[in-house]
């Protein structure tokens, strides 16, 4: 067991974190503080750059142009992209590229030629829509939207609530009930185009988040062929819990890297600051801050790292991805909050990152499953016994 | 929150803009016939928020417009919102914000 990085670990970590100061965060001063789209000019230039640095499209699996890097050197990185103001939701305002949606790595091959391609292209994008009003966190029982057969084709029929990006995306992954009888058995996963007739964005769910909004869907007779079904009739729910799980490590590295950063900016802050004659940096209820900002990172960090290699040895990572998940949001928001709290109040002031951080931030403990489902995970391989 | 803004128009002119706050939000600019040819926004970097930014618009207008505005630290969503539904209902952005925009508008049909 090294705890150590490699030297080529360092210099890719090194690298993008030039990148971020010197290129994403002159930019960013420039721009509204709850911004989360570079303009396009510099968007196309910062993508070039990263194209250059062999980092663009990271995440993609290597037989797809991808850059072949392990989960651990990822997770990493992704510590380090969302190490500026807008980086909890748009690290890097996307110029590293995304890896798409996961699921459509495992379609057919004429799915991957209408969707996946086109979206690794940069000429298409999607949306994933699983959660409805009915609930997020337990998808088996929550899924009301309806899809029965009419005659080759299926019908949808449904709401879906807190999609993101359903608005400007070209199709969506939707899951709806094929089977009302069976539970998590009898939901199946469908790629629909969002110029479809019966295709709603009904409105915008305004949340603390300013950017990256959530929106609220409506299905109307929305007809969609067999051959867009994703996997199995019936097998949607797999498709769906194996995004979530796989997700929440890059989840808890954003949350990471908004409170490492966070943490370096208070502790320059408490070497300059002045309070009754003495920098802050001498006060003991101050370093006691920082002390325990830097305990909840290291903690944080090591279960998501941990996390990250089980998923790269191709282990179970369940629990320890819903671990890191726990921890990092959960530090995260504390990180934050200390730091805003060190910074008096400039702290809570739009100059300042923090106050969007702690926005966003709180956000984290409830999306991609909130923490208390996390820990009913954690406990059933606990006591369930699989868990090593 | 209705999803169109809903509030009544008034003159575009000193006495009005002063009467606004420094407020975060959005705003719409109408001409004289009713017609909406901009939608704004103030956020953090604007100076004096709402009244800043319709000062901004009295200035570089003149009078003979109309605007509302609604206070809303959401801004940023409220005004891609508000962008869509002009966008839905009209075939195309008021005429001002051909250079304002975000990259994509997005479709958005309240129904």
């Amino acid at each position: 067991m090294d705890l150590e990085l490699s030297d080529e670990q360092r210099l890719l970590v090194e690298q993008v974190r030039r990148f971020v100061r010197q290129e994403i965060e002159p930019l960013e001063a420039q721009m509204d503080p709850d911004a989360s789209e570079l303009p396009a000019d510099d968007r196309l230039r910062l993508i070039e750059l990263t194209t250059q640095m062999g980092l663009y499209n990271m995440d993609v699996p290597e037989e797809y142009g991808g850059s072949g890097l392990d989960l651990v050197t990822r997770t990493l990185l992704a510590m380090e992209m969302a190490q500026h103001r807008a980086g909890l939701y748009a690290p890097c305002f996307g110029v590293f590229g995304g890896m798409g949606l996961a699921q459509l790595y495992d379609a057919n091959d004429d799915q991957k030629e209408r969707y996946l391609f086109p979206v690794l292209r940069g000429e298409k994008s999607g949306f994933f829509a699983l959660t409805e009003p009915s609930g997020g966190s337990d998808p088996a029982r929550a899924i009301q939207t309806r899809a029965v057969r009419d005659g080759d084709d299926w019908l949808i029929n449904g709401q879906k609530i807190f999609i993101s990006g359903a608005d400007k995306g070209d199709f969506g992954l939707v899951f709806a009930r094929t089977d009302p009888e069976k539970g998590r058995a009898g939901v199946t996963c469908f790629i629909v185009d969002a110029d479809s007739p019966g295709f709603h964005v009904r409105r915008v769910v305004h949340t603390l988040r300013s950017t990256h909004y959530a929106t609220e869907l409506q299905f109307e007779d929305l007809r969609v062929p067999p051959e867009n079904i994703l996997g199995e009739v019936d097998g949607g729910f797999g498709i769906a819990n194996e995004r979530l799980t796989r997700n929440r490590i890059p989840y808890a590295a954003g949350c990471l890297g908004v409170a490492i950063r966070a943490q370096e900016m208070a502790i320059e802050y408490v070497k300059i600051r002045e309070t009754f004659g003495d920098l802050l940096a001498t006060r003991q209820t101050v370093q006691n801050m920082i002390i325990d900002n830097e305990l909840d990172i290291r903690t944080a960090r090591w279960l998501t790292l941990a996390a990250a290699d089980k998923a790269e040895r191709g282990e179970p990572f369940r629990a320890e991805a819903a671990m890191a998940k726990i921890a990092a949001t959960e530090a995260g928001g504390r990180v934050v909050d200390r730091a805003m709290q060190i910074h008096g109040g400039y702290g809570v002031t739009k100059e300042f990152p923090f106050e969007r951080w702690y926005r966003e931030m709180r956000i984290r403990r409830i999306g991609e499953g909130p923490n208390e489902v996390q820990r009913l995970i954690i406990a059933r391989d606990l006591i369930g016994g699989s868990f090593h | 929150m209705a999803i169109r803004m809903e509030k009544p128009w008034l003159p575009l002119d000193a006495d009005a803009v002063e009467a606004l706050s420094g407020d975060l939000g959005v705003y719409q600019v109408a001409d004289g016939a009713g017609t909406v040819v901009y939608i704004g926004y103030a956020g953090g970097r604007s100076l004096w928020g709402l009244q800043g930014e319709l000062r901004q618009q009295l200035a570089e207008r003149g009078e003979g417009y109309l605007f509302r505005v609604e206070i809303n630290h959401q801004y940023l969503s409220r005004w891609e919102e508000l962008l869509k539904v002009h966008d839905g209902e009209h075939g195309a952005l008021p005429a001002g914000n051909e250079e304002h925009r975000p990259r994509r508008i997005g479709r958005l049909s309240p129904g």
